[in-house]
């Protein structure tokens, strides 16, 4: 089976302008994912895993540059399309839903009509059929008593239909690609699962690309079929979710996995991995932004990353692999 | 809604009450003698004591309130001294001089202030935010006397561009019939245009010099509050969801930023409204803050306590409709209720 990609981000790098100085966010990061693909982008925090996610929708803040890359989708280079081409297919092709539901949603905007203005804005629907159009969507991520629900606040529903309602805005038009960012953070244990799941149903309904961001690396194994590791704004490992957990070949992705509870590891067995992320306003930033904290680090450490392919579809920027 | 506005309608009542006690209070405890005062320079202690009682200034402080409580349900706020006129014809007639000169000035400065403290907000950093930067700026640190002054040397006595500072019309021109009291509405509902552009060409300076002072908390307050909406995670939702620019800016980040101008709206309104003494005085204007002024100076009481009143009473309206604004705009504030 040769797979399509829906996006295909090649090369990408980002800076951040600071009073301090510039920040190299993200560094020649590629990946790609396939039509009907969950893909998960796994790292600690400040790994780079939302501004990759940003930069693809075009939604930087000001301060961040893209400097150089391309992002592939559905034929046009994301990247160089003009605010208002980007701005015609943000929520119609490509979607996205972020986490804390209760502040991503408009606070004093009834949940229906804003599921309405996308579908105004795309084309969706019409104006007059817009309501009712919400209330179907309302049914499509399974709220119960829609017709009452649309008429609701953000601030009268729970995190879960707060995010529900996201995920309602966000597959209005039936995107072909949808970045979850950290759907889940916020919510509670039972209703993370049934998010995921309803995630995971509606984009194997419509067979759309899932890009699904998190720290948690069991929540990615458990949902997702490739998962590509950042580390400092550098991709170091991506491989389908089982490989990964069966053998990892970044020593990074191997802390990660240790660091993970599980079914066989118990709380007092979990490792931290020592150090932190580089400063990277540094002008000397290694070639490998691990290599400070790498127990398995060599001389040949200094040389430009390598971009070893090991298996099928399993990539390591390593030069000491596991 | 309905149960919003009877509550706040409720929590208003005992204000006015304390509004009730305090005004008569403090009118007794000005310094003055009022009788002394009236009864001129030369009068004997026998005539002052003669004024005092036919002024019913003798009876103890507890059956003066009360006395003056039933002429307040009467809607009576009692003569003043100096004119000799019901107080409350007074206040009607120059009332409704000092709300047109306030609300015209506020209409300009909210036209003003928020289109500009909104596009500061949406182009940060560009000329438009130094711009109204500097108008902020300017705004606070010039006050409306001398503005006003300044107004009124330029455009009347070097360019004379403008009328004469000398009240709400020219002497050739005759009011309008009074229906609301605001001589723009009557003349256009009348018809008479004529009038009207008079009116207009009287109001401008003042108007203009208040405008300019209180444009600047507004603009400013509407510039921050926009620029922290903006950054919020639910404009980029709707920037992720390709909403266009407009719905983002407007719909969107505006709604929610307007409540905080609002209630700096409130609070300049009722600013302007009792401390336009200084613009009424430089433009001759007949309004309620020269009237209270000379009142307050001459030891009339009761044109002070009428002014006190209406003044409180015109603040606790004034709040009560920023309460109604609030709920309609931000729907967590109707659920409080």
């Amino acid at each position: 089976m040769t797979a399509v990609p829906a996006l295909a981000v090649e090369d990408l790098s980002v800076e951040f302008r600071t009073r301090s100085g510039t920040v190299k966010v993200l560094d020649h990061v590629g990946f790609s994912v396939d039509k009907g693909e969950t893909v998960a982008l796994v790292g600690e925090s400040g790994s780079g895993k939302s501004v990759t996610a940003f930069a693809v929708m075009g939604i930087l803040d000001p301060a961040g540059r893209v400097t150089s890359g391309r992002a592939l989708f559905g034929g046009a280079d994301l990247l160089a399309l003009s605010e208002h081409d980007l701005a015609e297919q943000r929520g119609r092709e490509l979607s996205m839903i972020f986490q804390n539901p209760r502040t991503a949603l408009n606070p004093i905007r009834k949940v229906g009509q804003q599921i309405a203005d996308v579908l105004v804005r795309h084309g969706g629907a019409t104006r007059p059929d817009a309501p009712r159009a919400a209330v179907e969507m309302l049914k499509r991520v399974r709220i119960p008593d829609p017709e009452r629900r649309v008429e609701a606040y953000p601030f009268e529903l729970s995190g879960g239909m707060c995010q529900r309602i996201m995920i309602a805005i966000a597959l209005a038009c039936r995107p072909a690609l949808l970045i979850a960012d950290e759907p889940t953070t916020g919510l509670d244990v039972t209703t993370q699962a049934v998010i995921m799941d309803l995630i995971g149903e509606l984009a194997h309904e419509s067979g759309m690309a899932t890009i699904f961001i998190t720290h948690d690396l069991a929540l990615a194994a458990e949902y997702c079929d490739r998962i590509v590791v950042m580390h400092a704004g550098h991709i170091v490992e991506a491989a389908p979710a089982r490989e990964l957990f069966a053998h990892p070949r970044h020593p990074y992705s191997a802390k990660l996995l240790a660091a993970t509870p599980g079914e066989t590891v118990s709380l007092a067995e979990l490792a931290s991995i020592p150090g932190g992320l580089p400063d990277l306003r540094r002008p000397d930033l290694p070639a490998c932004r691990y290599s400070d904290r790498c127990e398995r680090r060599l001389d040949d450490c200094a040389r430009p990353l390598p971009h070893r392919v090991i298996g099928e579809r399993h990539t390591v920027s390593c030069w000491n692999p596991l | 809604m309905l149960k919003l506005l009877l509550s706040r309608l409720a929590t208003a009542v005992p204000s006015i009450v304390g509004v009730v006690v305090v005004t008569f209070m403090l009118t007794r405890l000005l310094p003055g003698d009022p009788a002394a005062y009236f009864a001129g320079l030369a009068a004997s202690p026998q005539a002052i004591a003669e004024i005092r009682t036919k002024l019913g200034l003798d009876k103890s402080l507890p059956e003066q309130f009360v006395a003056y409580l039933v002429d307040l349900a009467q809607g009576n706020l009692g003569n003043s001294l100096s004119t000799g006129q019901p107080v409350v014809t007074e206040i009607a007639t120059r009332l409704p001089a000092s709300a047109e000169l306030t609300l015209l000035a506020l209409i300009l400065a909210v036209g003003i202030a928020i289109p500009l403290g909104v596009l500061a907000a949406v182009k940060q950093g560009t000329w438009i935010d130094h711009l109204c930067r500097i108008a902020t700026t300017a705004g606070v640190s010039l006050p409306v006397f001398f503005t006003g002054l300044l107004f009124a040397y330029v455009f009347y006595y070097l360019l004379q561009w403008a009328p004469a500072p000398s009240g709400r019309l020219d002497v050739f021109l005759s009011p309008p019939t009074p229906i609301t009291g605001f001589y723009l509405i009557d003349s256009a509902l009348t018809g008479n245009m004529e009038v009207f552009w008079g009116a207009l060409r009287q109001l401008a300076l003042p108007a203009i010099s208040m405008a300019i002072f209180s444009l600047a908390p507004l603009a400013r307050m509407t510039r921050g509050s926009m620029l922290s909406v903006l950054g919020s995670d639910f404009i980029r939702t709707a920037r992720a969801s390709g909403l266009a620019p407009g719905t983002v800016v407007f719909t969107y980040a505006f709604r929610n930023a307007v409540l905080p101008v609002i209630t700096v709206l409130g609070m300049v309104f009722s600013f302007l409204l009792g401390a336009n003494v200084l613009v009424e005085t430089v433009f001759a204007w007949p309004g309620i803050g020269l009237y209270a002024v000379n009142a307050l100076i001459t030891s009339d009481y009761a044109p002070v306590q009428g002014f006190v009143l209406t003044m409180a009473v015109l603040y606790i309206a004034l709040n009560l409709a920023i309460d109604l604004l609030y709920g309609l705009v931000d729907p967590r504030v109707r659920l409080d209720s």
